[in-house]
């Protein structure tokens, strides 16, 4: 690993990201933070600093600006003193099911958070690191993007899009000395799922032990993680089951 | 910020009660809570180390600090750090003691929030010589009722710090401090065993000893009768300078090799602690600790307990209080021997006890300790027939002049209380002042100022 390599993390105030933050860097890579609320990336900036003795940066981001896109992925890098190393997609939007069924326009704001808006910012990355022929890109998808499921299909739909765009973009960039990582956690006990899950369950994981795995994959090259490691069983029972009996259960 | 139902306990277990909680990951989002949450009223909430009541609110809102845990600003020139309200010991531990800074004081586990910390004006073993943790804060940032924000320190709207130090969250939310580091050569401390036979011997090595250590404290057996009524096994401790160690500490002075820890992974049936395995078990300490010297690493000096995780889940479903008395110097032989008495006739023979001598008052309007002796003991919660046993116990502290701790106590009554701590008015005139309306609130300090509900 590279000792003053930059890596940016979109999405940096989110749970996971916020525990990824400090297991990059304890690593020594050098942070561009950015996200919508600033003045909590400041004080993120400050403590990781302070922990962790390395250079931060931070930078406003709305993902759903696409108009400012190229000029926000373009300050990133000229922030970065050489070229980003990594990239981490950390920040996604989870609405109920019910509300996206009757308001389409929550509906397309999901589609947008999890789908078009990774899609249209990780292309700059990858443009970005294709001709430079290194670094890589880690991405927060979901395992509920692997079934569409009654409860939750409109997330999981966009969630579903990511994870094969990442496919494509994995084969695409491999040919480039550039690696993609399909990140799907299953429950994380986060702001995103508070109240909503218990967190003394054993499904439940914690941030931490969510940015471990992840830190780990994305150093160990690895292409598709499932955290913690038994939701991948849990999803091959889940997707091996025929449509034609899925479809009666209440999921 | 959305609050979610949630049966909450201390850390004893006793009493868990439904609660409604906010896990806010900001500042702007803590203040949104407290000002838009809806709730009756609210009490912060930091790692639930506090033993009983004192992090709850029952039915109503609670907000966990833990979210708030960022390093704001450190000098390693002076060993000042700021730090939100939610960072943990083990944090501080973890990133600034291999930079040779340590904490100035601390309780028996590192896994409390610099926030928990100071609104129980937390003391450790060092206290008969540093004094509790409030000395250290040299200022606050607390978020009040009216949702703004105030400064305070020493200097500073003085009255409303010292109402915060040891205010177990009343005044508002502690957002953020700035504390004072101790400044250390090295992670090991030269410790002492000594052991004793009776009370009079360990009053009297607390005495004789108070002056040359700047850590103590007894285990003391409390399973022994009659002349032997209060033997116990002293540790006394001195910080070590890096010279000290031996070379091959001494390459990396302030860095322990990794530790396994050990986990208790659910809750044990009420069986396994009997009074059987509580006697086995003090008999055998005792036995098994003679008069030594040795070098022993922060971590198994300050937090033996913290090498099992979830250690409180060897009493059952049930779980237990923690009664942490402390005597007047004048009194306090007296005292403890009546105590010890009563506790060893009922037969409810503490698993761990412990004692030390304690030092000059905080300046904290309801903080602990005052110069003195203080014992803390486990009862496992044997349901109806503890409360009266401890209303005995409160009567015997009560009448040789001293008092309880609001960090370990789930039981005691509101007279018992308000005879305890005599600046209680005092705090009560700045509460009034700076939350008129009681926003601030827990399941403990409804039961203990009497408002009912608790
Ligand atoms: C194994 C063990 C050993 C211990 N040994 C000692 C000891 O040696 N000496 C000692 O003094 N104590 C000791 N304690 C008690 C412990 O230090 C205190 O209860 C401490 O307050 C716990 O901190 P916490 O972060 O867990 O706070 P909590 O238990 O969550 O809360 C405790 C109190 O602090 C208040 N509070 C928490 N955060 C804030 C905030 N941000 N703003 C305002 N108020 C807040 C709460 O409202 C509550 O009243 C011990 C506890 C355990 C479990
Ligand atoms: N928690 C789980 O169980 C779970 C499971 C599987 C996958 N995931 C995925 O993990 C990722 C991280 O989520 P989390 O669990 O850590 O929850 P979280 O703390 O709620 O994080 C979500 C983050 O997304 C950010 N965000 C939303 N819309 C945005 C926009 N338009 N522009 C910029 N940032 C935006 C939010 O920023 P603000 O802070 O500004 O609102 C927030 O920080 C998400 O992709 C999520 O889908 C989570």
């Amino acid at each position: 690993m590279n000792a003053s390599a930059t890596v940016l993390i979109l999405g940096a105030n989110s749970g996971i990201a916020r525990a990824l933050c400090h297991r990059l860097a304890a690593r020594k890579y050098r942070l561009i933070l950015a996200a919508r609320r600033t003045e909590e990336l400041e004080t993120q900036a400050a403590d990781l600093r302070i922990r962790h003795g390395i250079e931060v940066a931070c930078e406003p981001f709305d993902a759903l600006d696409f108009d400012g896109h190229a000029a926000f992925f373009e300050r990133c890098v000229q922030k970065s003193a050489g070229g980003l190393e990594g990239v981490v997609l950390a920040y996604g939007s989870m609405l109920p099911q019910a509300t996206t069924q009757t308001d389409l326009t929550a509906a397309k704001r999901v589609l947008d958070a999890n789908f078009t808006s990774p899609v249209a910012l990780l292309s700059l990355a990858a443009n970005h690191m294709e001709p430079r022929r290194r670094g890589w890109i880690a991405a927060i998808s979901s395992v509920a993007g692997d079934r569409g499921r009654q409860s939750n299909y409109t997330y999981g739909a966009a969630k579903a899009g990511l994870s094969c765009w990442l496919q494509g973009l994995r084969n695409r960039l491999f040919h480039h000395g550039v690696h993609v990582l399909t990140i799907k956690p299953g429950f994380v006990d986060t702001p995103m799922t508070h109240g909503l899950l218990n967190p003394k369950s054993p499904l439940v994981a914690t941030p931490e032990k969510v940015a471990r795995d992840i830190d780990r994959a994305i150093h160990r090259r690895h292409n598709i993680l499932y955290t913690p490691w038994f939701w991948r069983g849990i999803l091959t029972i889940i997707t091996t089951i025929p449509e034609a009996l899925f479809k009666r259960l209440k999921m | 910020m959305t609050f979610v139902r949630q049966n909450l306990g201390g850390w004893g277990n006793c009493p868990v009660l439904p609660c409604a909680v906010a896990r806010p990951d900001s500042v702007a989002n803590l203040g949104a809570a407290l000002t838009q949450g809806g709730q009756r009223d609210y009490i912060a909430r930091g790692l639930g180390r506090a033993y009983g009541d004192s992090a709850l609110n029952r039915d109503s809102g609670v907000l966990s600090s833990t979210g708030l845990n960022h390093f704001l600003e450190f000098d390693p020139q002076t060993g000042i750090l700021e730090c939100e309200a939610g960072v943990s010991f083990a944090e501080i531990i973890q990133h600034l003691l291999p930079r040779g800074w340590f904490l100035p004081t601390t309780p028996g586990t590192k896994f409390v929030t610099v926030g928990g910390a100071i609104a129980a004006d937390v003391h450790g073993k060092n206290h008969h010589v540093d004094g509790s943790f409030g000395q250290f804060v040299l200022s606050l940032k607390l978020l009040t009722a009216d949702g703004s924000v105030r400064i305070c320190s020493p200097t500073q709207d003085s009255e409303i710090f010292w109402a915060t130090v040891g205010g177990m969250g009343l005044t508002g939310v502690i957002l953020s401090a700035e504390i004072q580091l101790l400044r250390v050569e090295s992670a090991y401390y030269d410790v002492t065993y000594r052991r004793t036979g009776s009370l009079d011997q360990t009053l009297e090595q607390f005495a004789a000893t108070d002056s040359t250590y700047r850590y103590s404290v007894a285990w003391i057996d409390c399973v022994a009768r009659g002349a032997s009524l209060g033997r116990s096994v002293l540790m006394l401790g001195r910080d070590v300078a890096a010279t000290d160690l031996s070379p091959r500490l001494r390459r990396s002075p302030l860095v322990l090799p990794e530790k396994r820890i050990k986990a208790v992974p659910f809750n044990f049936p009420s069986l396994a602690l009997n009074s059987w395995s509580v006697r086995a078990f003090n008999g055998l300490y005792y036995a098994a600790h003679g008069d030594c010297q040795k070098l022993v690493d922060y971590d198994t000096f300050f937090y033996p307990l913290d090498g099992i995780r979830h250690w409180n889940r060897i009493y059952g479903q049930r779980g237990f209080v923690q009664y942490q008395a402390l005597f007047p110097r004048e009194t306090s032989r007296e005292g403890l021997v009546e105590l010890l008495e009563r506790i060893t006739r009922s037969g409810r023979a503490s698993f761990l006890a412990v004692l030390k001598s304690s030092g000059a008052a905080g300046q904290g309007m309801l903080s602990y300790l005052f110069p003195g002796h203080t014992l803390a003991l486990d009862f496992p919660n044997t349901g109806r027939s503890l409360l009266p046993f401890l209303q005995e116990l409160d009567a015997i502290v009560l009448r040789h002049g001293g008092r309880l701790y609001l960090a370990k106590d789930a039981c005691m009554s509101t007279e018992t209380f308000k005879a305890m701590y005599p600046r209680l008015p005092e705090f009560l005139a700045v509460k009034q002042r700076i939350d008129p309306e009681g926003k601030f609130m827990s399941s403990q300090a409804r039961r203990v100022l009497g408002l009912g509900g608790n």
